[in-house]
């Protein structure tokens, strides 16, 4: 028996060792940790279960019969954070580079099947150099079964993937079909083809940093979500992104002890408003003073930047946050704002996190670069996103509330289910100058008379009581008031229930 | 009495004078401009008058405006602040001629002492002294050698129409003189084509102290002690006290007779102030000269309040309705020490910087001071007072000064008003623009403070690389760690109690390595560890009282001796102001904000695989200074620039600010439009 048990324990240590100790060395030389080193971080001390450890792989080909690692370049198995359920894959850039082989994509299979059998959310831990090429095609296979599971875990539990080390070719597709992808920065890289393929196809000179790195992802391409100084930080902030995600699309938000009262007013919301309708003001700063302890964890930050999306708590619970930001190009609707706001819009709906959606918004941004890159069908994306949505909908209008845009921030008419405006709120078609060009375009030479009609009609319109007097507002508020408005519409709405139509699938604008 | 005054000012001294006017039972009209529609003193007075724009030129400077506010709501009597029409005797004149009464000197002194010039005279021919000097043509060396022997050494001979250090030589001797009077002489005609020189009495190790005066209509003047104001940066005084730890009874006794022999030749009446400059060389304390009087309610006038029970803004309204002071030179006294710190928007980490913009946060450590009328109410609460006239959610305009508060701390003896002064500055909470707080704090516990060797040269010498934070004593190195630990455990706790987990047998870590300091160089780590009952710092028991609940922003804590009895005092305790990091917190406190990194000890030993990255050297970068509107770049990539060369412009606040080049250079790449927002610290272009 002694012996059975000491061959078990030889045999684990030696997977623990993955690719060996200079491997290992060189792992960490490079500023990355080992996949269990970070497993350990990632989840509660000592939580951690591996499931299948001596996993081999099954290539003859080109010596690989010779060479093999228990484990085959992926960590995988299950554990919790903050004592809450997670399925993990970590890729084991020490054994094989982390390469992707028949066996090893179905260890990531066997976690992912696992998750959504029991509805716990799952994160991967992506570092890899790509396909097992002596593989072939059965290492492309693995991808695909892979991908599949991507597809049919979404919406039902929440995928995070942490990119933390190389992720190219076809490998950048499972993360890619997640809900929210993490960079860990200057030593993670995401593309379809490398900067050498990208020489000789197209001639580009391009570092893979500029290529692919987590700047480029987090600003321009808004394919990450996030990024990170190094590995423990993209890690440790993981780590808090989960607490605010339910496990899975049957389970209620998670609620946590606060001790900041539902009920707290804010006077100092009550000037934020410059008397200059120009002016910007912070967005930020409503959100912080609105959510629990000032506490708000923002997705793409770096991208598209006049709208901010993120998560936070009211009393507790998880809520989205959406909200137009004036400080960056006014806080106007363009195609990037509407992707990543549609995208987050329906991240909450699919997993019954309420949102609170805060409008200045002076509308859509013109031109033909927007109008010729598809702005109609990039904003009709987040149009169908709030328009759709089932979850509790609260809306705080706190000025500019203009044209089409009005319709789009969940008004009332898209389902919305408090829709409150601050007493500067301004609910119109257009601005009054914009509007008063285009009613009185015969007395456009005689500016008297137009600054004379811009006043009646600001006097008319700049103010949230004609949208109240048709009930598409439901009820003026004082801003010092707004946490306690949403609390409490929080708590009401807690029970809400609402059904769109059977379909097998809508056809959302994509 | 008066029935209704008006108040021509703003800001914390329109809060300052109403609530006072409020006690006396005088109701108050406050006059403002458009930036002040929405600011406190406009909501305390009874009354308010709309006056005009922001800019001061265009309303509080507006004699007129003042006027007709006066006769609009039937005020008797304006007092005029400090600043603004203060020290205008036309303004007085014109007041006089309406019938309405001037809360103030009389015309005829402020014009007098508003002459840089005929005050010196004014001053000499009342007995005051003046900066021994010669002002006359001066013959030859000879000449100057006896001008500078009846002088006294050391004496500074200056070109008389140099400026900026340039054409000024000191002499400690008569061989000084006869080999630099010539040579000053040249400088002056090669530097400004003027050869004339005048020497005067250099002041070695000058300090700023002035005396207030107090006097009524009857021809009674009084003093009441002396301020010490030398701490100041660029002339803008920062730092004020009374007394002086430099005087004397004595010296004060002929401080004070002089000026109110200066005050009585000026027919002085109300309040004023006699500023002195003082060489601190001289242990005598013979060596004070006339500077210039004020004829005004100073700033600092609180921290005489503060240690003689006068109500000055009372005295002075009790002054102008014609009555008799109520007190003789011998009921002045003096009873503890009292210091001001003023707390502007500018930001010390960024070479003092002005800054701008809404107050997200504002709390000061105690409750704006409210005049109950007792003496020691001008004290404040606890000894601690705060003067202001700005509230959360306001707003510090460009087009006033950059105060945002006076903190006034009274305390038996200096150092316990220091240390309060330390204390509440810690529970001072501002958010959303720059401000000194941290500062203030250093000087606080500047050595050099404490041991009272002031001189005006106090911030240039102490600070000439800049401001860069006070540095960490061990003590509150290891509170600080301590304090981590302690934060980091109730953190991890409440996150532990989210629901649906597994199991509930989960604890809350207790092994913490927390590095103080941004990064690795310099930084010191620290193994935290919390049992049961024992929180030990680097294996070394630490004994502390704190309060926490997670989301807090501040704390209190106290240290205890480890041997400390259930009653004792604690050794020291601190106020700490909390911001969560990614990794940790920035912990403010003592005049610094520390960077704490608090990793759980298994965590942190893989933290020493990451590589650090090196932070981008700034001088090579023209970072925007405040989130603003690009409005223009002035150069292009490639492009050569010269120290001073205009780079770009930003406009915040409606205001264009331009940002020049610190070095020669080569732009070697522009990161943003023009019309681009930019964030404060956006990267606007990069130099090779």
């Amino acid at each position: 028996m002694s012996a059975n048990i000491a061959e078990m324990e030889r045999r684990r240590d030696a997977a623990k060792m993955g690719g060996g100790q200079k491997r290992i060395d060189a792992q960490h030389a490079k500023g990355k940790l080992t996949a269990r080193e970070r497993l350990d971080i990632l989840l509660d001390e000592g939580s951690f279960e591996e499931l299948d450890t001596y996993v081999e792989h099954d290539c003859v080909d080109f010596g690989m019969q010779d060479q093999k690692i228990p484990g085959d370049g992926v960590v995988t198995g299950s554990g919790t954070i903050n004592g809450r359920l997670v399925y993990v894959f970590s890729q084991d850039f020490t054994v094989f580079g982390g390469s992707l082989s028949k066996r090893h994509a179905e260890k990531i299979c066997k976690v992912m099947d696992t998750a959504m059998k029991v509805g716990a959310p799952v994160i991967g831990l992506n570092d890899s150099g790509g396909a097992r090429i002596q593989e072939g095609v059965a290492s492309l296979g693995g991808y695909a079964e892979v991908f599949q599971r991507n597809v049919l875990a979404s919406g039902v539990v929440p995928q995070i993937s942490l990119i933390m080390g190389p992720c190219a070719g076809g490998a950048v597709y499972s993360p890619a079909m997640t809900d929210f992808i993490f960079m860990v920065e200057d030593s993670s890289y995401m593309f379809v083809t490398g900067p050498d393929v990208v020489k000789t196809v197209t001639n580009e000179v391009v570092t893979q940093e500029e290529l692919g790195g987590a700047k480029t992802h987090t600003t321009k391409t808004s394919v990450a979500d996030n990024s990170f100084e190094n590995d423990i930080e993209t890690l440790l902030a993981t780590r808090d992104f989960f607490d605010y995600l339910p496990l899975s699309n049957r389970e209620d938000v998670p609620e946590r002890p606060t001790s900041d009262a539902w009920d707290r007013e804010e006077p100092s919301l009550d000037t934020l408003i410059p008397d200059n309708a120009n002016q910007p003001y912070d967005m930020h700063e409503v959100i912080r003073k609105t959510l629990d302890e000032g506490d708000f964890f923002e997705v793409q930050p770096g991208h598209a930047a006049n709208i901010i999306c993120g998560f936070g708590r009211v009393e507790g619970r998880t809520v989205g946050v959406v909200a137009n930001q004036p400080m960056v190009l006014a806080g106007v609707l363009d195609i990037n704002s509407s992707k990543k706001a549609a995208r987050f819009v329906r991240f909450c709906d699919a997993f019954e996190i309420p949102i609170l959606t805060f409008v200045d918004v002076p509308g859509f941004l013109p031109g033909t670069s927007q109008e010729h890159n598809g702005i109609i069908k990039h904003g009709a994306k987040l149009l169908f996103a709030y328009a759709e949505a089932t979850v509790p909908k609260i809306t705080v209008i706190t000025r500019k509330a203009y044209g089409g845009a009005y319709d789009v921030m969940a008004s009332k008419h898209l389902r919305g289910d408090l829709n409150y405006a601050w007493p500067t709120a301004e609910i119109a078609v257009m601005g009054a100058k914009g509007a008063v060009e285009i009613i009185f375009r015969q007395d456009r030479d005689d500016p008297d008379k137009i600054a004379e009609k811009t006043k009646e009609y600001e006097d008319r319109f700049a103010n949230p009581f004609v949208a109240a007097q048709r009930g598409y507002i439901d009820e003026v508020i004082y801003p010092h008031s707004t946490r306690r408005r949403i609390a409490l519409g929080l708590r009401k709405l807690r029970t809400k229930q609402l059904e769109n139509p059977w379909k097998k699938h809508d056809n959302i604008p994509l | 009495m008066f029935t209704k005054i008006l108040i021509a000012n703003r800001g914390e001294i329109a809060c300052r004078v109403i609530k006072t006017a409020q006690r006396m039972g005088i109701a108050t009209v406050a006059v403002y401009s458009d930036a002040d529609a929405r600011a406190p003193f406009v909501r305390m007075a009874d009354e308010a008058v709309h006056i005009g724009p922001a800019q001061a030129s265009e309303s509080y400077l507006v004699a007129d405006k003042i006027i007709a506010a006066c006769k609009q709501t039937g005020a008797e009597a304006v007092h005029p602040g400090y600043g603004f029409l203060s020290e205008r005797a036309s303004f007085v004149e014109a007041l006089a001629k309406e019938n309405i009464a001037f809360i103030g000197p009389p015309a005829e002194a402020i014009a007098a002492m508003g002459d840089k010039i005929e005050s010196k005279k004014i001053a000499r021919e009342a007995g005051v002294n003046v900066v021994p000097g010669f002002v006359g043509e001066i013959r030859d060396t000879d000449h100057a050698v006896e001008i500078s022997n009846d002088i006294g050494y050391p004496v500074m001979m200056k070109a008389s129409a140099g400026g900026g250090g340039k054409g000024m030589r000191l002499a400690y001797s008569e061989k000084d003189v006869r080999e630099g009077f010539e040579a000053t002489k040249r400088e002056g005609l090669n530097s400004f084509g003027d050869d004339r020189v005048f020497i005067e009495k250099f002041i070695e190790d000058p300090r700023h102290i002035e005396i207030q005066i107090l006097g009524d209509t009857h021809g009674n003047v009084i003093y009441l002690n002396e301020r010490e104001c030398s701490i100041q940066r660029r002339h803008q005084k920062v730092v004020e006290e009374a007394p002086s730890p430099f005087v004397t009874p004595k010296m004060r006794k002929a401080m004070g007779e002089q000026c109110v022999a200066l005050s009585k030749a000026v027919g002085y009446h109300s309040a004023g102030t006699v500023e002195l400059i003082v060489s601190g060389a001289d242990k005598t304390g013979e060596s004070f000269y006339f500077l210039e009087m004020n004829t005004r309610l100073q700033v600092e006038h609180p921290v005489t309040e503060a240690i003689t029970g006068v109500d000055l803004v009372e005295q002075m309204i009790r002054v102008a309705a014609g009555e008799k002071l109520a007190m003789m030179q011998d009921d002045v006294g003096i009873d503890g020490w009292a210091i001001e710190n003023r707390v502007y928007a500018e930001d010390p980490y960024r070479g003092f910087l002005p800054s701008t913009g809404r107050l997200v946060r504002y709390q000061p450590p105690v409750e704006p001071w409210t005049d109950d009328g007792e003496a020691n109410g001008r004290r404040g609460q606890h000894g601690v007072r705060v003067d202001d006239g700005v509230f959360e959610g306001g707003e510090v305009s460009m087009f006033y000064d950059p105060m945002i508060a006076k903190l006034v701390t009274w305390g038996k003896t200096r150092d316990e008003a220091a240390d309060l002064q330390i204390a509440a500055l810690d529970a001072f909470r501002i958010e959303g623009l720059g401000h000194n707080v941290d500062f203030l704090s250093a000087i606080m516990q500047h050595e050099r403070f404490r041991s009272g060797e002031l001189t005006t040269g106090f911030i240039a010498e102490e600070y000439p690389e800049g401001f860069t934070g006070a540095p960490a004593s061990p003590q509150l190195t290891k509170v600080l760690a301590a304090v981590a630990g302690v934060i980091a455990t109730a953190d991890a706790d409440r996150a532990r109690r989210v629901e649906g987990q597994l199991s509930d047998d989960l604890y809350a870590p207790g092994d913490w390595t927390v590095r103080i300091g941004e990064r690795e160089e310099g930084s010191t780590s620290h193994e935290v560890r919390l049992e049961e009952n024992a929180l030990t710092v680097d294996g070394e028991q630490v004994t502390i009282e704190m309060q926490y609940t997670p989301g807090e922003a501040m704390v209190d804590v106290a240290l205890y001796a480890n041997d400390a009895s259930e009653d004792a005092a604690p050794v020291e305790s601190y106020t700490l102001q909390l911001k969560p990091t990614r990794t940790g917190y920035a912990i403010t406190t003592r005049g610094a904000t520390h960077h704490l990194r608090i990793l759980q000890t298994r965590v942190a030993h893989l933290a020493a695989h990451m590589i650090e990255k090196t932070p981008p050297d700034l001088s090579k970068m023209l970072i925007c200074p405040m989130p603003g509107l690009l409005v223009k770049l002035h150069v292009g990539e490639g492009e050569e620039v010269q120290p001073g060369q205009p780079l770009a412009t930003v406009e915040a606040m409606k205001m264009e600010n331009i940002l020049r080049a610190e070095k020669q250079a080569t732009v070697s790449k522009i990161n943003a439009e023009e019309g681009e927002s930019l964030a404060v610290d956006a990267v606007i272009l990069e130099l090779e």
